[in-house]
């Protein structure tokens, strides 16, 4: 019996919010006394999958069929599914990712297991329970919840553990072959478009966020917010007046119907707070509030919060941030 | 064209979350409810789908009849048909074997929900629903249309881009915004859909393999720091130095 984490890949690498399900992984493992493997699946470096040690990994199970590149949902459960029973894995990790979560209940019927999506919290293991928290209500209100079948799977939510680096810590490696055909690749995605990335971060894995509402009076002044999350590696994020008017792409609409971030700092500038916003980024470590109404009711929300016009504070944020050494 | 679209019955965005006084269960008292806005996106596109290329939508919850004025909401706005399976949705596997039973009797051509319900969060259902019946779930879709009677074109999100994939029928999908734009039901659709008939089954026998034991409430903010606009730069300061997030 061991901990099974599944890892995606990216570009080579693995991805953060992968890496962040790899150390809750081994610490499950620790908690249950065995330890934990771990199966890739992506374009990943040899080198990338022997690092996993640093969260705690002991074992990486890699299956090289060129066609695991992209995301097939059936291949990679066909694939994931073989690693659970070669381990004999009881307690499966994923991120809480669009993969991991396209993946984790295909894999629950077909494992016939518990699955627990958005989880933050390690497991409550004593008494031969397994009882995780995780977020409901959209960002409103947290529930225990127990895992009753043999096998648990568990998607952690992004951002909400950080992804331990015991430099020196090294995985083996060992090859998988999940034996895939043809049918396996039926649902394979006919072209895959990256947005353009020109070193932009990602928002569901941003640490930073700066978001601008209608506030900002149209799409010509989202240079401030640009600007700003360009010189605090941030990603950029919007209300869902800014995406329905299209001011923004959907995708950057952060909120209770788009999406649900949990970064280290949020900074909103020109966002009232409306309660579904607030939704969507009320687990945010540290939130920032410009607005230039004192009575927004985002600032009930808010850490720090300055009352102003953005126009003038968000060009004096980007000066003092640029003159902070790195 | 078969199309069977899911609908939950959720508590409105506006809602403000409570628990019963053991905190083992969602205060109903004094919230309204309405159709989950994710699968919302689900039954416009099919109505759009519908009134393109002939066809019919049934709607399907699975929950208690306190959940039926929102059915006929679902009516009302154009679906022609409705199924509710009677019976307390307690967790997702539960659902899903309610959903993949009914779509068994009825084979459907297309199985559309929303993305997840904003209740639970779960994002499970369509993927088991796709696993129970043998058919592929493409998830979460974007944008959904027909190519020819037999395969269909979906646009999916994946962190930082999209995947586009053609599908043959039949097929699970979830949608998000911006699939379709959600529909007022007009008067004229409300008065039909009081008329449309509504069947209620009993559910299978199934099993629930996750149990909720405990609700609690985030901790509220301690309260908020306040700075001169003047003075804005000092910000970026205080997040180096005292919340140690730059």
């Amino acid at each position: 019996m061991s901990v099974l984490v599944f890892v995606e890949g990216l570009n080579g690498e693995i991805k953060k919010s992968s890496l962040e399900a790899a150390s809750y992984g081994s610490q499950v493992a620790q908690q249950l006394g065995t330890t934990a493997t771990a199966v890739a699946i992506g374009e990943v470096h040899e080198e990338a999958l022997t690092k996993l040690g640093e969260q705690g990994i002991s074992k990486v199970l890699y299956d090289a069929d060129d066609r695991l590149k992209q995301f097939v949902a059936d291949a990679y459960v066909k694939v994931i599914a073989k690693a659970a029973q070669q381990e004999s894995a009881k307690v499966l990790v994923f991120s809480n990712s669009n993969i991991g979560a396209a993946v984790g209940s295909k894999l629950a019927v077909r494992l016939n297991g518990s699955l627990a999506t958005n989880v933050t919290s390690l497991p409550k293991t004593d008494g031969g329970q397994f009882v995780v928290t995780r977020g409901v209500f959209s960002g409103k209100a947290f529930a225990d919840v127990a895992l009753i079948s043999d096998v648990k799977i568990v998607a952690v939510k992004k951002n909400s553990f950080e992804a331990a680096h015991n430099a020196g810590n090294t995985a083996t490696v060992e090859k998988l072959s999940a034996e895939l055909t043809d049918a396996d690749f039926a649902a394979a995605p006919k072209e895959t478009v990256m947005q353009d990335s020109d070193g932009g971060v990602l928002l569901p894995e941003a640490e930073i966020v700066v978001s601008g509402g209608r506030g900002l009076k149209g799409p010509k002044n989202w240079h401030l917010v640009e600007d700003l999350a360009k010189v605090l590696g941030a990603a950029t994020a919007c209300s869902k007046p800014v995406s329905d008017m299209d001011w923004r792409p959907h995708h950057e609409h952060v909120g209770q119907t788009g999406i649900t971030v949990s970064p280290n700092l949020y900074i909103a500038i020109g966002i009232s707070g409306a309660i579904q916003h607030l939704a969507g980024v009320n687990s945010s470590k540290v939130i920032v509030v410009i607005n230039k109404d004192p009575e927004a009711p985002f600032f009930k929300a808010a850490d720090y919060g300055i009352v102003g016009d953005a126009f003038e504070i968000v060009p004096k944020l980007i000066e003092a941030a640029k003159a902070l050494d790195k | 064209m078969k199309i069977l679209v899911c609908i939950s019955n959720v508590p409105d965005t506006t809602s403000k979350i409570n628990f019963t006084a053991d905190n083992k269960e969602f205060d109903k008292n004094g919230v309204q409810f309405v159709i989950n806005p994710w699968d919302e996106y689900a039954l416009t596109r099919a109505i759009e789908l519908k009134e393109a290329k002939g066809g019919t939508v049934t709607v399907l919850n699975v929950g208690e009849a306190d959940a039926e004025p929102n059915i006929r909401k679902a009516l009302a706005i154009g679906a022609d048909d409705a199924i509710r399976v009677n019976a307390k949705p307690t967790d997702a596997f539960f659902v899903a074997q309610q959903i993949a039973a009914v779509a068994k009797e009825n084979s459907y051509d297309m199985i559309l929900m929303g993305k997840e319900s904003i209740d639970f969060n779960g994002s499970q259902v369509h993927g088991m629903v796709g696993e129970l019946l043998g058919i592929p779930s493409v998830v979460p879709a974007f944008k959904l249309d027909l190519v020819d009677d037999s395969t269909a074109r979906l646009e999916r999100e994946i962190e930082g881009g999209k995947e586009v994939v053609e599908v043959k029928l039949p097929f699970v999908a979830s949608a998000q915004q911006p699939m379709s734009e959600p529909r007022i039901p007009n008067m004229r659709g409300i008065m039909t859909a009081r008329t449309k008939p509504l069947a209620v089954k009993e559910p299978v026998g199934a099993e629930a393999k996750a149990e909720y034991v405990h609700f609690s409430k985030p901790e509220k903010k301690t309260g908020v720091k306040m700075i001169e606009a003047e003075n804005a730069g000092e910000l970026i300061t205080l997040l180096r130095n005292e919340a140690k997030v730059l």
